[in-house]
């Protein structure tokens, strides 16, 4: 067991020094992630945009169960994704567990419920806005979600920053479906976790910093972002 | 394209709790060129348009759009200009092109009638402005030009010159004139007299949710008998 100061030292040598292994593993953990925010959005986008445009009875249960789908404790995502892959699983066949591919699933599950909830919330107030003019313009359902997206961009844009700040800081189901072995699906949060059981804080320390500084960039891009969209607003009459 | 003149209602009815905030027996418009509607706040001049634009619904009674009901295929042939525009986050330009796109022109014709139509509107020199940093004049031209060039046979104005500077407005109202002159009937709710005696034909005056008089405009500014008329051109409020 190192003195923290020492660890700590050693921490920012391996990190100005971007050792190899080090290296690999945030290079791993941005791919997982981003592919995530990719996939979650691909999905997200388009489902909070219907959220946010139809006038279906089923709106408002759709709306509790994706506001209540944010808050899924990222080892249960873990544990359903585990059981459709491993080999008794409907998926087993595909021989995804224990592969980046699992992981990607994993967060992408987690974080889509994010992502259609703040694209719901940003384009349902864009739509308050702009609904009666769309109909004047005689815009279909596609062409209303369509043109919404374009028109909050910015604001969705903060909505796959929270997505990613939320699948790339996630430990519980990537470590179950990803299993972390070393130079295969070892990321950034499970390092962490199994180098501090070793005692090997440096590694840790090291992950541990890099994670803050890209959460810490992350929340800081999220918030002048939304500074420039309040700036800018969406309303016409400042 | 199948036409939607005249635009036309009969017993619509709209209660807002105990209250009757529209009922209008029968009404016509789309004779005149230009139509006016006035009366006092609240006389349900704005709802009216709104339910002739089909854009607001009614507890009895029907909308007719050339003695059909208002149907999605003719939905851009009634246009509606508000007091506040509504434009999106982009160029003059960018604004005209979806307009035209939603309603189905290919990008490169697009191009050329949005160009055109904001020449016209006098917005030459601002097609790659963003639309929300114009001034309020210049962004109710854009709408105008939004609005006009969609061909529609029908426009609504409700207030649309309210917040406008008085050069902007003489854009729009000579930029109307020449649109009506090419067959466009114009129906303009307004509280400026000027305005509707310069542009209207003809004139409607609501209070408290009915029509109190149609009839031509020199009609209703001179010789009108009605007594609700009368009060109102001499200036008094109609409470009672």
């Amino acid at each position: 067991m190192q003195s923290f100061s020492e660890a700590l030292y050693e921490a920012f040598a391996l990190i100005i020094a971007f050792d190899g292994e080090l290296r690999e593993i945030i290079l791993l953990s941005l791919t997982v992630s981003l592919s995530a925010v990719l996939i979650a959005a691909l999905v997200g986008l388009p489902a909070g945009a219907w959220l946010a445009t139809t006038s279906s009875r089923w709106r408002p249960v759709l709306i509790t169960l994706v506001s209540s789908l944010m808050g899924l404790p990222p080892v249960v995502v873990g544990l359903v994704v585990y059981l459709l892959l491993s080999n008794a699983g409907v998926l087993g066949p595909l021989q995804l567990l224990y592969t980046p591919t699992a992981m990607i699933i994993a967060q992408a599950i987690l974080i889509t419920p994010i992502l259609i909830a703040l694209t719901r919330e940003t384009l349902a107030q864009l739509y308050e806005q702009h609904r009666e003019q769309l109909v004047l313009l005689g815009a279909t359902a596609g062409q209303r979600m369509r043109t919404l997206l374009w028109e909050g961009r910015h604001g969705l844009l903060t909505a796959l920053l929270a997505g990613f700040g939320r699948a790339i800081a996630e430990v519980g189901a990537v470590i179950i479906v990803g299993g972390n072995i070393n130079h295969v699906t070892r990321v950034m949060t499970t390092t962490i976790a199994l180098e501090t059981s070793k005692g090997n804080l440096a590694l840790a320390l090291g992950l541990g910093i890099v994670l803050v500084l890209i959460a810490v960039s992350v929340n800081a891009a999220v918030l002048a972002l939304s500074a420039s969209v309040r700036r800018h607003g969406h309303a016409l009459h400042e | 394209m199948s036409k939607v003149l005249p635009v036309g209602c009969s017993g619509i009815r709209l209660q807002r709790g105990s209250r009757v905030v529209l009922d209008v027996p029968s009404l016509v418009l789309g004779n005149a060129a230009c139509t006016a509607i006035v009366g006092p706040n609240g006389a349900g001049k704005s709802l009216l348009v709104r339910t002739l634009c089909d854009l607001q619904k009614v507890d009895q009674g029907s909308v007719s759009w050339a003695g059909r009901a208002p149907d999605w295929p003719r939905r851009r042939r009634v246009g509606l200009l508000l007091q506040r525009p509504v434009l999106l986050r982009r160029t003059a330009l960018n604004n005209l092109l979806h307009a035209l796109q939603l309603a189905g022109s290919a990008r490169a014709d697009a191009f050329v009638v949005a160009q055109d139509a904001l020449q016209v509107a006098g917005l030459g020199a601002l097609v790659d402005v963003l639309a929300h940093r114009l001034s309020g004049g210049e962004q109710q031209r854009l709408a105008l030009a939004r609005a006009l060039v969609l061909k529609p046979d029908m426009l609504f104005m409700d207030e649309a010159t309210a917040n406008v500077d008085p050069a902007s407005t003489l854009a729009i109202e000579q930029q109307l004139t020449n649109a009506m002159s090419d067959g466009l009937k114009v129906v303009l709710v307004s509280h400026d007299m000027g305005q509707v005696r310069r542009l209207a034909d003809e004139v409607v005056l609501m209070n408290n949710g009915c029509v109190v008089e149609q009839s031509a405009r020199q009609h209703f500014f001179e010789q009108t008998n009605n007594p609700i008329s009368r009060r109102w051109l001499a200036g008094e409020l109609l409470v009672t």
